[in-house]
Parts: C-alpha cells; structure tokens; sequence
C-alpha cells in the first residue's frame, strides 16, 4: 500500500512538474507580447504610420516608407517564391512518389532549416554584386527564397488531403489529369494554400538578417525595386541599438505592429485548417 | 483557375510600385556613424530645398570604403582616410581616383555612465589606455582616482563597450591611443577594426552610445554628438602638453590648426594628440568619399551641388549639432579638390 | 451494324445523334489530354527541380565565393582564433566556439522545458487545454527574431546585468563559467534567449512524437496497474530517438538565430571559459561585418563562414528529420 501511495505521489509530482514546465515555456511568450503591447502602444500615433524618419536625433517622424517598403519586399518574395512553392507542390503531390520527389522534399526541408543569413549572403552574390548595388529587388529574392519551403509542403500537404474521390470523379468524368488536378482539386485546396501562403509570408516579413546587405536601407520614400528599400524589421534594428529614446520609442511601435500582423496571419491559419481538416 | 488573376494582379502591382516614384533624383551613399548625425541633417535640409534625395546609410566608416570600392554606391564616407593600397584598389575596380573630402571635424570623447560620479570625470592618458587594454577593471583603480581628487569613484567593475563593426570612430581613437600609450601602440595597434582586448562589442557609434546609456558602469568612445544628445557623460582628457581638456569646439579647431601647417593636397590627415595646450587629443576630421569621374553625370553635378553646400550654408549647422565646422584655410583646400571632379 | 456511309454528308443532328460515331471521341479527347498532361507534368517538375536545384546552387555560389580563403587557410580556418581584418588573418574559431556554447546552453535549457511541456500536451491535458496551449507555444515560433532582440536588450539583458549574474556570482561564483563582470550581454543572455526562441520546434516535434506512439502501449501500461507518471515514462522512452531528433531541428534553429544573437551576445570574438563574457557567433559575425568586409580576403572568410553554417544546419536537419521520420513510420506501421 505504501508503495503504491508512493507511486501516485509521485505520478502527481510529475505532473505538477509537467505543468510547471508549461508555464515556464508559456510566460516569455506573454512577457515578450504583453511589453511590446504596452511599449508599442503608447508609441503608436498617426505619424507613426504617415510620417517619414526625421534626421538623426531629432523627436518625431514615423515608419511610413518602412512599412511601405516592407510590403514590397515582401510582395516581390511572393513573387518569386509562390509560384514555385506551388507548382512544385502540385508536382510533389500529383506526380512525386517517385525516388526523385522523395528527394525533392527532403531537400525542401533542409532548405527550410537554412538560416536567412546564409540565404541573404546568397541573395548578395547573386543580386547585389552582377547589379553592382543594393535594392529591393535582392531582398525579395532572399525572400522569396525563404518562403518556398513553406510554401511547397503546405501546397503539397493540402492537395493530398483533398479526397480521392474528386479526382476519380473528375478522371471518370473524361477530363483529363491535368486539367482536373488545375480545376478541381487545387480550387478545393486552395483555402489550404492560401493560408499556408499567409505563413510563409508572415514568416517572410519578420525577416531582419538576409536584408542587411541586399535591400539594405533607406531613409527616404522609395518604391524601386532597383534601389535600396527600408524595411520594419531593419528600422527595429538600427533603432534598437541606439541611444535615442524616441528611436527606441518607435523600435517598439514597429515591433508591436510586426507582431500583431505576424499574429494575426497565424491565427486566421488556424481557424482555416482546424475547420477542415483533422489534427495531424 | 482563381490562382492565375491572383498572380497577374500581384505581377501589376508590383510593376506599378516597380516604376520610379518620381523623376527625382536619388544618390546612394553609405559610410560612417561619426557624422551620421550630421549628415543625416544636411541630407534632410537638402532635399527639401533641391528635391534631390540623398540617401545615406551610416553602416560604419569600414562598410563606406567597401561599397565605394565595390562601387555599390554613389558616394561614402569614412573617418579612417583610405591608405595608399585602398586608394589603388578603388582605382583598380571603378577605374577612377576617390577623392577625400572634409566636411567637418568632430571630438571622439570617452563617454562612460557613473551616476554617482557627475559629468567631470578626468581621465589621463594612461588611464584611458588603461581601461581600454583591461589592465585597470575597477572604477576606484589608482590610476583613475590620482586625476580625480576629491571625488568618489565607486568600487564598481568597468563595462568597456567599444565598436563591432569597422569604424573610423575606431580608427581616432586606436590612433590616438597608439600615440600615447606603448603597450597599445604593440598589444593592439591602430585601425578600423582592432582585436579589442576587453569589452563588449556592438555595431555603429549609435551602438556603443546605446550599451553606455544602457549599462551603469560602462564606458566607451563614440563622437561627441551621439553623448551630447543623449545626455551621457563624458570626461576631459589629458592632452599633449598635460592639461586636461575637454571636448569643445575651440578644442577641436586648436587641434586642426597644429595639423594645418602639414596638410597634404589630397586633405587626408590624422590631428589627434596634436601640439597645443588647449588642443583636444582625440580629435579627427570626417571625409566623404567621392569618385573623381563618375560615370553618371547627372549624379556627378548633383554631387557637386551638395558639396559646395556642403563647405558654405552646410558648416552653420555643425556647432548646433556639437561638431566643429572646417577652418577657412581647409575650405579652400577642399573647393579645390571639389572643382576638379568631372561634371561633363 | 453497320454504319451508313452517307452519315458524313450533311452531319444533321438527329441522324449523327442515333447512331454511334465512327471514331470513338474517346481518343481525340485522350490525345488532347496527354499533350495537356505532359506540359502539365513537366511544367510542374521543372519548378520541383528549381527547389532541387536551389540547394546545390546555394551551395556552389557560396562555395565559388569562399575559394579564396579556403584555398589560403584550409582546416586552419577552423582552427586559428586569430580574426584579423588588417592583416588579412581570418581564424575562425572564436564564432564557432560562440555558436555551440550559446547553442548548448540553449538546450540544456530548452530540452528538459520542452519534453515536460510535450509530455504534459500529449499525455495529461484534457483536448480543452492542450489545443489551446499547443496554440499558444507555437506562437512563440512566429515571433520573429528580431523582437525577441529587441525585448532581450530591454529587459532580458537588465535583469540578468542586476539581478542574475550578480546571484550566480555569489553563489556559484567558484566555478570558472560564472566569473567576471555582470556585463548583462555575454554568452549566457545569448544562450537564454536562444533557450525561449527554439522551445516551440522541439515541443512541437516532440509531442508530434509522442502522439504517434499508439494507444495500445499506454493502454497495456495502465492495465498492468502503472500510475500515470510511469506510463508517460514508458512512452518517453519509445520515443526517445524522436525526441532526440526533435532535439537536433531545435539545435538546427539556435545554430543559425541571427538578429536576437547579435544583439545580445556582445559581438566580441573571444574564447572565455565564464558565460558571463561577451562572444561573438558565426551567424552575427557575418551580420555585423559583410557590409564592411573590405579585402577580398575579409569577404571571402564570411562567406566561408556562411558555408560552414550552411552545412551544419543542413546535416542537422537532415539528420533529424531521418530520424523523426523514422520514429514515425515505425508507429504508423505497427498501426
């Protein structure tokens, strides 16, 4: 008797522990949401989001050609990075139980694991030097690198959840595979898709490091894809490590809009998948 | 099939956004933090009397001679003058001469955070070298105290906080510390990036301002703007002739006026440790990198635009922004230097 | 029956509706199809193979890019601790050396965290809680990088400068890895920070894990009469190459962090035995010091680093996801 109370003591012990570590795990994340709610709040205002970044030292200015620039960099990642996420999902998962798609998606995984560093490194050599300067253009392709990975096994994963019997319907209906995977089973997956995407372009616009030296900055309003380009994330950077309070003011402005976006995203993705499909 | 207007609209956005925002005309520059603050406030002043952006990244003095040198931008800037191989190695990849051009002077002070101790720390030149090597970790060390007398310096250990990135800021003060101590001059040596024998390390002056103003007990080197303007404290040194002095405009002009007499044509020049007693010590002139002969010369005229202005209504604003404006003698020197680059 | 030859003059409806085409449209519609499949497929292996291809491309551009060191330094690259940009000497042993300190104090935090936080998903909450707090651990995945530096030097750095070194000082201060100035940034913030950052990957993976070992064994534990802390102790260990695997993607991720590492380790490159010295890791090297890289030489180290990187979180990950995978598949199986 007394060796089984000492069991289930224990039992709870181990599981006082476990939920210990839950709340361990679970408190920076609050910690981390709630400051940068607080500090980002308060520094939240109109100019913030119209006005440009005024010379070094002086109060005031906003973010506006950051976030401007931001949703171009991002933009031009998706461009690079959805069609060939998709299209090699559609691939991985109409055509590729074969050695060849086992490769494929195993270097899809590995590529997901490469560090946006090593991916912005690449993005300068072949961007910024044959163009012979920074721009807009190399940080979408560090990007759009970044995202493909994403990209490709949610396109994958979506595709195959979607029944076999649309494809059987479609196939003994006449219509050709190809046209019944375009027509019928990629609209019937593309919720999916297109939420997976929303990831990939959360992920995507959070990014700091492969920027540095491919879209590497501006400090005026710019839109070319050629030239440099601010960015949040850059400007929460610099702003960071500086000594002036309204920088670091507006660092946490910035931090705080990234993250409700990247939030956001996330928890439309959520709902999206968790309606449709089971839980792995 | 609504996947393919999806990307045909995203494509047209982006051309849209893809076209230039404007027929303005826009310069590229990146290079030093010293004078970030500065030239952040010409360049804002600037554009909006001319509408002509010059867009400016302060990526460190060792980040502007690269890009010059990789020719990634239009123009850089540098508080470490290029040496002569650097200079080869620009004319060996543009194809054309980089000219150095002054456009102020500024004080490179030692900035520490001691609250206790008020903002009229004395520091000699043994004890800065002190501190910087490690060899003296305590703020109550003796070598500290004996210019101090009658102060309360706290038993607290010394947080050095010095650049992570190639700097020029590095360059005047490694430069400066070279000449005064010998254990430096060869444990260390000078230069844009140095093998730092203590401290934390982070990118740009705003960077090592921020671990100053951050951390009690540190201290750390960054140009006077980026102290003055976050109400950090900084000490008075020891210079040449043994006064201590701290870092004003008078004492940074006395210290260009020792290096006048020597200046070479193509205006690079260290004037730290200079002759003088009211001359500050670690004082430096901050260049812009120009190339003589840029290919683009819409930019070039534009470029030269800004550096007249730069020598004429452009100095008026340096004391405001706690750096000294070039004496006359090297003005002319520069609107030399500037009439000889290729507008045509 | 025979088909009337006459049926092609004229081509009226009702006289084509009642008798059977002479040509099955079974074929044309097939040939149309194979064309339209065959560009279709080939269309979608052409940009599998972009992804294919964009791996040993990353590969070989960083290693067209880094010749030049490698063919001066060799393994001694790895090997010198002597960074010098003036004199064109690149060692780069210090970042390595900052990387796995900061990495492995990462998991030794991390790993016991996480297995407690998987095992309580997986085996004692109710679906009511564990959906929830799933939710919530994965959100801390998707902040990005660059946040948690910002949060790092604001409050993580002040408290670990005022409150944490100073009691790790008094305490344990006789041991070599807690001496020196309380600096605040330095190798134990960058391991903390790393701590919270990969948490998240090796849960999830972790609990993904456990899941997939069958209900069968939890239910033959408990019928044998063991508690629920013995049971979860049986499924641990089946799953323990798993979580191993989960392990190496979490060490995959700290290897390469970048923003939150740069701004919080103090960018020094020096080897110190204490935690509470500055560092520097081959991921901020290369953030702080590409723009600048000045000699031929100087860029090509970084991108030599970049390389190294490259390769160790590529074997990392592949190793792990083998593993993971394999833990899987045997579960999945034996289902």
């Amino acid at each position: 008797m007394n060796s089984f109370r000492w069991r289930k003591i224990k039992s709870g012990i181990a599981t006082s522990l476990a939920a210990l570590c839950v709340l361990l795990a679970v408190a920076p994340l609050f910690m981390i949401f709630f400051y940068t709610l607080f500090q980002g709040i308060s520094a939240l205002n109109l100019d913030f989001f119209t006005q440009m970044p005024k010379p070094v030292g002086e109060t005031g200015g906003g973010m506006a050609n950051a976030l401007v620039g931001s949703g171009i960099l991002v933009g031009l990642g998706s461009l690079f990075g959805l069609p060939i996420g998709i299209l090699a999902g559609i691939y991985l998962a109409e055509y590729g139980d074969n050695p060849f798609g086992s490769i494929v998606r195993f270097l899809t995984d590995v590529l997901s694991g490469v560090p946006s560093i090593v991916v912005g490194v690449v993005a300068y050599i072949i961007v910024v030097l044959p163009m012979k300067h920074f721009s807009a253009l190399a940080g979408g392709v560090a990007l759009g690198i970044l995202m493909i990975p994403t990209v490709t096994r949610t396109s994958e994963e979506m595709i195959r959840l979607v029944p076999h019997y649309y494809r059987e319907a479609g196939l003994a209906l006449g219509i050709p595979q190809w046209k019944t995977t375009l027509r019928i089973i990629l609209p019937t997956a593309m919720k999916g898709i297109a939420t997976g995407i929303l990831l990939a372009i959360a992920r995507a616009a959070g990014e700091t490091a492969p920027l540095l030296f491919t879209a590497l900055g501006n400090r005026f309003w710019s839109t070319s894809i050629g030239q440099p380009i601010a960015s949040l994330t850059v400007f929460i950077y610099d702003y960071a490590k500086s000594p002036f309070e309204d920088w670091i003011r507006q660092a946490w402005a910035a931090a705080f809009v990234l993250i409700a976006m990247i939030f956001l995203l996330n928890l439309i993705f959520r709902i999206v998948t968790r309606g449709r499909y089971a839980e792995r | 099939m609504n996947r393919f207007p999806k990307i045909v609209l995203l494509l047209i956005a982006t051309c849209v956004f893809a076209l230039p925002s404007s027929a303005q005309l826009k310069l590229n520059g990146a290079g030093a933090t010293f004078p970030y603050v500065i030239y952040s406030k010409w360049f804002d002043v600037y554009h909006q009397k001319t509408g002509i952006e010059f867009n400016y990244q302060s990526i460190g003095s060792g980040g502007g001679i690269k890009q010059v040198t990789e020719g990634t931008v239009d123009f850089g800037a540098s508080d470490a003058a290029l040496t002569d191989e650097q200079l080869q190695n620009v004319k060996k990849k543009q194809g054309t001469e980089v000219l150095h051009i002054p456009t102020v002077m500024g004080a490179v002070v030692v900035t520490y955070n001691l609250p206790e101790v008020g903002n009229d720390l004395r520091l000699s030149s043994d004890a800065v070298a002190g501190i910087f090597l490690g060899t003296i970790t305590n703020w109550d060390d003796a070598k500290i105290a004996a210019s101090n007398r009658g102060k309360q310096l706290p038993d607290e250990a010394i947080i050095v906080a010095h650049r992570s990135d190639g700097s020029g800021t590095t360059n005047i003060f490694t430069d400066y510390l070279t000449k005064v101590s010998k254990e430096w001059e060869t444990k260390v040596g000078r230069g844009t990036s140095v093998n730092w024998p203590v401290g934390l390390g982070q990118k740009g002056n705003e960077g090592v301002a921020g671990i100053v103003k951050q951390a009690p007990g540190s201290i750390g080197y960054v140009e006077l703007a980026y102290a003055v303007k976050n109400n950090l404290s900084y000490a008075a040194l020891e210079n040449k002739t043994g006064n201590y002095v701290r870092p004003t405009f008078d004492a940074v002009s006395a210290a260009a006026a020792g290096a006048l007499k020597g200046m070479p044509e193509d205006l690079r020049v260290s004037i730290t440790n200079a002759d003088g007693k009211d001359s500050y010590p670690i004082s430096g002139f901050t260049w812009l990198l120009v190339y003589k002969n840029m290919k683009d010369k819409t930019k070039a005229k534009a470029m030269v635009g800004f550096l007249k202005w730069a020598m004429g209504e452009g100095q008026s604003y340096a004391k405001n922004l706690y750096y000294a404006p070039l004496p006359k003698e090297i003005i002319k020197m520069c609107d030399a230097r500037i009439a000889s680059i290729a507008i045509k | 029956m025979d088909i009337p030859a006459k049926l092609d003059n004229g081509r009226s409806g009702s006289e084509v509706a009642t008798a059977p085409p002479r040509t099955p449209p079974k074929k044309r519609g097939t040939f149309r199809g194979n064309v339209g499949d065959f560009v279709f497929k080939h269309l979608t292996l052409l940009f599998a193979v972009m992804v294919f291809s964009l791996v040993f491309l990353m590969a070989y551009e960083m290693y067209s890019g880094s010749r030049l060191s490698i063919e001066k330094f060799g393994l001694s690259f790895i090997t010198n601790t002597t960074w010098d940009p003036v004199q064109d000497e690149f060692g780069a042993l210090p970042f390595i050396f900052g990387t796995v300190v900061s990495s492995m104090l990462a998991l030794i935090i991390a790993v016991p965290l996480s297995v407690g936080v998987a095992m309580f998903l997986s085996e004692i909450a109710p679906i009511w809680l564990s959906r929830p707090v799933s939710y919530l651990v994965e959100l801390l995945a998707a902040i990005p990088s660059i946040v948690y530096g910002l949060w790092g030097i604001f409050v993580m750095v002040p408290w670990i400068r005022t409150s944490l070194e100073p009691f790790l000082s008094k305490t344990l201060g006789f041991i070599p890895l807690f001496r020196g100035a309380p600096y605040g940034f330095g190798m134990l913030a960058a391991g903390f920070i790393l701590a919270i950052m990969i948490l998240p990957i090796i849960t999830s993976i972790s609990r993904d894990v456990l899941k997939a070992i069958p209900n069968l064994q939890r239910e033959a534990a408990l019928a044998l009469g063991a508690t629920k802390w013995e049971t979860t102790r049986i499924i641990l260990s089946s799953a323990r190459s798993g979580i191993f695997g989960a392990t190496l993607l979490g060490l995959g991720r700290a290897v390469g962090e970048t923003m939150a590492v740069t701004m919080v380790i103090g960018n020094r490159p020096v080897i110190s035995a204490s935690l509470f010295d500055p560092g520097h890791s081959m991921a901020s090297v290369i953030a702080n010091e590409f723009t600048e890289a000045t000699s031929d030489m100087y860029v090509s180290s970084l991108i030599e680093i970049a390389l190294v990187l490259f390769f160790v979180t590529m074997v990392l990950n592949a190793l792990a996801r083998i593993i993971v995978w394999s833990v899987t598949r045997k579960y999945n199986v034996a289902k």
